[in-house]
């Protein structure tokens, strides 16, 4: 980490995460009347949660495990396969499962 | 011998001897570990949504389940889980600043920091088990029909009631029955000399039943409170057993990081680092230690929020 003096980086991230915890509690709790809109089969709102869950866990990936900094082949070793079979995952469970709706 | 040329081309590509990857065979596991234990987490998540889109019009809605804060009466939905994200994420910035004076060779700042990760992560693990512990007392108490379904007691101003408050009155019960059991002939006789009291599915979209219809059902089904494997008074069964399941092995992630963080701390106090010259096995473990609280932050949205 010769290319980080201090620890205001770790802190930064720290508020960052902090930050969106809140919102997202605070959006939780509250529930605004214009983001429960049905959009794609859930409500506007879960999205919402959905990619501010996804900064936070870009920002523990890359900042707190060090991703940012590795090498390209490395960076490809883990994103490639996350990236690739998680949505395949999530996709092949529930298309294959959809008969359960039936 | 191999000429210039061949050098370094070796070193450019994946030959022997270069380092393509930059990280050394332990980091290099625990990172394919970690990938593996993502898809495993994501499988179980995914699974969690499946059963959750099948059963919408019983599935318990989080808010009205995890509503308990120490000290604090009444509803506080969020707010206790908002609390054990914290920690965790607190405990995991901990673990940087005990990964990042590793690095500096400082021990004495590793040894600091390493122990406020282990007390974080403790904590979280004792949260839970607050979580779990009430979870499974139960709150409300539900109506479990013939055909197992749960449902919810209502007044006629729309209000859920819990058994306390229907048996002992809306002034004398309490909104949680604070451990206090009550029978079937209770609920139900309570019921009967209530008009207004209806029940209603637990879920988003759930339908309610009249008065009558209510208290048939109840008197063809039972009286369940608190949850387990096979009953549960919040919703659908499988909500409580993808909760044991999903949290439960979060949990114990949480755990062996704990014990695997202690005895690397155990090491950094006799020295073990200092003399190999590296504190390595900090950057490893904390790894590990940033991925459960990378996984806590998925389960944290699926689980609470969505």
């Amino acid at each position: 980490m010769s290319d980080h003096n201090g620890t205001w980086w770790i802190w930064k991230v720290f508020w960052i995460l902090l930050v969106i915890t809140g919102v997202e509690v605070a959006l939780g709790i509250v529930k605004p009347e214009f983001m429960l809109t049905q959009l794609f089969g859930t409500s506007v709102l879960n999205y919402v949660f959905i990619i501010l869950t996804l900064v936070k866990a870009a920002y523990i990936v890359q900042i707190f495990m060090h991703v940012k900094f590795e090498k390209k082949g490395l960076k490809y070793a883990l994103y490639l396969p996350t990236l690739i079979l998680i949505p395949y995952l999530t996709f092949i469970l529930l298309t294959e499962g959809s008969y359960l709706f039936q | 011998m191999a000429s210039s040329a061949e050098m370094t081309q070796e070193e450019n590509n994946w030959g022997g001897g270069s380092r393509p990857l930059g990280a050394r065979y332990g980091k290099l596991m625990m990172w394919f570990f970690l990938l593996s234990d993502a898809l495993t987490f994501s499988g179980f998540l995914t699974a969690y949504g499946l059963m959750r889109f099948k059963f919408e019009s019983t599935w318990p809605i989080a808010e009205n389940v995890f509503t308990h804060f120490p000290g604090l009466e009444g509803d506080q939905p969020l707010l206790y889980v908002a609390l054990m994200t914290f920690i965790l994420i607190m405990s995991s910035v901990t673990m940087v600043l005990a990964v990042n004076a590793g690095e500096k060779m400082n021990r004495k700042a590793v040894t600091n920091w390493m122990l406020w990760t282990i007390i974080g992560g403790l904590i979280f693990v004792g949260s839970q088990a607050w979580e779990w512990y009430h979870f499974i007392i139960g709150d409300s108490g539900a109506v479990e029909t013939a055909r197992q379904e749960i449902l919810h007691i209502y007044n006629e101003e729309g209000e859920r009631l819990s058994f306390s408050q229907v048996v002992h009155g809306m002034e004398e019960g309490h909104a949680s029955n604070h451990g206090e059991t009550f029978t079937k002939a209770e609920v139900l006789a309570a019921m009967k000399a209530n008009e207004g009291m209806y029940i209603m599915e637990p879920g988003k979209a759930g339908v309610s039943f009249t008065h009558e219809a209510s208290v048939a059902m109840l008197e063809a089904g039972d009286v369940v409170q608190g949850a387990n494997m096979i009953h549960n008074e919040y919703g659908q069964k499988q909500f409580a057993n993808f909760f044991f399941f999903i949290t439960g092995f979060h949990g114990f992630h949480v755990f062996s990081g704990v014990v695997i963080n202690f005895i690397i701390f155990y090491n950094v106090l006799l020295g073990t680092y200092e003399r190999r010259g590296h504190y390595r096995m900090v950057e490893k473990v904390g790894l590990y230690w940033h991925f459960v609280d990378l996984v806590w932050v998925f389960v944290f949205t699926f689980f609470y929020l969505v």
